[in-house]
């Protein structure tokens, strides 16, 4: 187990470093100059000279992605050039509603998705899966935005039982912002469960055609401990993967469903970094959602070994 | 062994599926019992319907599906009640299962469950039907794995199926099978999957725990060596019907269905010299009948060298060729 987390760990140095590469060249091989942008029509070309000098621009690219490098990897991800403040400080503004936004869409879309994926399996081609497969296949169809601004007509204009938008004053008790959490939480949820329900349902499927499942009802047990410790303990593999990837892209930033909601997370950075030019803030946003990716699935890996035995040995 | 009355009584059992093209009948007539103490094999090819007609007994035929359509399982409680168990509540049917009633199944090597150790699994069925805590059932699962050979049983408990041999995890599933002390206890097919040796052992196995609890063992084979070895009466079936009953000495000595003596045939060690020198095995032309293509008549006829008018003219019912000895087939005194 040991060996096995040394070795992902390595690996995670790896990775980490092509991603930041990968990074750092990809945005500049986008057009557009962040000190003409900065400074607007008005400025003479000797302006845009000098700020191009201050920030380094002026450099050969990889002396900058050399310099960047060593400031990223002593924890410095650099300076925004638009928000005037250290870009990890610009991101850990950011991270509260983005990581309790993840946070709350991956359980729910878990606690809805894992049972009912199980009911789809074990009442396979009856009603009930016909109904729960057909919602599926249309959550996973239906736009995110379009959910969200339908939620915001019913529940937040019609009802007014939740706030419209944004993420209440920053100033304000946490339970007051999270309730802002609810409704994108919820479309978010909605959306990635059906991902999670045909997994589960796939998964299940498998398992209960398993010879082992024959000699589980042959003791006499109930089917209810049949279907949750027999076969759900043996279908988790997959689940588990899909739950950390959803997990992981969540955390990334649901770009859209920030958007809808005005909610002022790492997503919605992002998108205006990018429309700015800031490529300290797109570079550092990057990194740090690659790493939390990587480091994601390193858990999943480790998670496998805890619920099958095979994998430990 | 005072009473004398089966311990298992199939009559007439009729299990039909129902399936997307029209409702299937693999097994139509079924007749056998098991006394406590004996073995008694259920031979017959690949889709003769044996191991059908045990998932009938043990109530694990496919739902929704498969269903008993004619004929009673008999089944005599240890508290000296005879139960129908095609009828028998689910409920009900459900304490039976892995407590009175017990089976081990072909394939040990896909037969347990990979992420459960087989001593927690041994445990389940104990904690279930015996009604011990957690520590007394895994105590018990240790003796069961004892029971059954397993060296460092109390190590060996903790361990997974993966860290097994085949031979070793049919060996789990027979101390699985015999936890809860079963009057019956089913054996599909349970050394085909093994190395001869490791046959050998299993076999003699389950003979000694047959022999030292007085259980009625039900022996679901397609080896007739294997029949010759353990049972005591032996039951032949043939697409889905039983087509000859009797001790397993009568059969060998004079078998009295054209079947029956087709396998026999079969058997390397009555394979004789042809004409070149070289020692032929001799095999049964054609295979088992779909239960889906079932004509009138005799279901052996089409592949048997002694099918005459008669034997397509109306499908056979049992008769006595000796006493305890039956067949289905009408020509068998003259064979």
């Amino acid at each position: 187990m040991a060996s096995r987390l040394a070795k992902r760990l390595g690996g995670l140095v790896i990775v980490m470093f092509i991603v930041a590469a990968i990074v750092f060249f990809l945005t500049r091989l986008a057009p557009g100059d962040p000190a003409a942008l900065m400074l607007g029509d008005q400025a003479t070309a000797d302006d845009i000279a000098r700020l191009r000098t201050t920030y380094g621009l002026d450099r050969p690219l990889f002396i900058q992605f050399g310099l960047w490098l060593a400031e990223v990897v002593k924890g410095n991800l650099g300076h925004s050039i638009f928000l005037q403040r250290p870009v990890t400080q610009a991101l850990l503004e950011r991270a509260e509603p983005t990581f309790f936004l993840a946070l709350f869409a991956l359980a729910f879309a878990t606690l809805i998705g894992i049972p009912c994926g199980i009911a789809s399996a074990v009442w396979r081609g009856r009603l009930v899966d016909q109904i729960l497969s057909a919602i599926a296949m249309l959550s996973a169809s239906i736009p995110s935005f379009w959910l969200g601004l339908l939620f915001i007509q019913f529940f937040a204009v019609r009802l007014g039982w939740l706030p419209v938008a944004g993420y209440g004053d920053p100033g304000a008790p946490l339970a007051e912002r999270l309730a802002h959490l609810i409704l994108p939480a919820t479309v978010l949820g909605i959306v990635n469960s059906a991902l999670i329900v045909r997994f589960t349902r796939a998964s299940m499927l498998d398992v209960l055609g398993e010879d082992f499942i024959r000699t589980a009802r042959a003791k006499g047990i109930s089917e209810r401990r049949v279907v949750l410790r027999h076969a759900f303990g043996n279908a988790l593999v997959p689940i588990v993967t899909v739950v950390g990837l959803t997990g992981a892209l969540l955390i990334g930033g649901a770009i859209v469903t920030e958007t809808v909601f005005g909610l002022p997370g790492i997503g919605n950075l992002i998108v205006s970094s990018v429309l700015r030019r800031d490529y300290p803030v797109i570079q550092g946003a990057l990194i740090v959602v690659a790493g939390i990716y990587v480091i994601i699935n390193i858990a999943v890996d480790l998670i496998y070994a805890l619920v099958d035995p095979r994998v430990r040995t | 062994m005072t009473d004398t009355s089966p311990l298992l009584d199939i009559a007439d059992l009729k299990v039909a599926f129902d399936t997307e093209t029209g409702t299937v009948t693999p097994i139509l007539g079924v007749n056998l019992k098991v006394h406590a103490g004996e073995t008694v094999a259920l031979v017959g090819e690949s889709g003769s319907g044996k191991s059908v007609t045990s998932l009938a007994v043990m109530g694990l035929l496919p739902r929704p599906a498969g269903r008993v359509a004619e004929g009673r399982i008999l089944f005599r409680r240890r508290s000296g009640d005879s139960v129908d168990l095609a009828t028998l509540p689910r409920e009900a049917m459900q304490q039976l299962r892995g407590g009175e009633i017990a089976m081990i199944f072909q394939e040990p090597m896909t037969s347990l469950n990979p992420v459960l150790s087989v001593g927690e699994q041994i445990a389940e069925a104990v904690r279930q039907h015996m009604k011990l805590d957690r520590r007394a059932a895994q105590k018990r699962a240790i003796e069961m794995l004892e029971l059954v050979e397993i060296p460092a049983a109390a190590s060996r408990a903790l361990e997974y199926p993966h860290e097994m041999s085949g031979g070793m995890r049919q060996r789990v599933m027979i101390a699985l099978a015999m936890s809860c002390n079963p009057s019956l206890l089913i054996a599909d097919e349970p050394t085909t999957a093994l190395d001869v040796t490791v046959q050998a052992q299993i076999l003699a196995l389950i003979d000694r725990l047959r022999h030292d609890t007085g259980m009625g063992v039900l022996f679901i084979t397609h080896n007739l060596g294997v029949v010759a070895e353990v049972a005591d009466r032996v039951t032949v079936m043939y697409a889905g019907q039983v087509v000859e009953a009797g001790p397993v000495r009568a059969l060998f000595r004079g078998a009295r269905h054209p079947y029956t003596r087709g396998l026999m045939d079969c058997l390397p060690a009555r394979a004789h010299r042809g004409a070149d020198g070289r020692r032929v095995v001799k095999a049964i032309p054609g295979t088992v009948a779909s239960a889906l293509a079932i004509h009138d008549g005799c279901r052996f006829g089409p592949r048997c060298e002694h099918a005459a008018d008669a034997c397509r003219a109306a499908p056979p019912g049992l008769e006595f060729a000796e006493p305890e000895h039956l067949t289905r087939c009408i020509r068998w005194r003259s064979l």
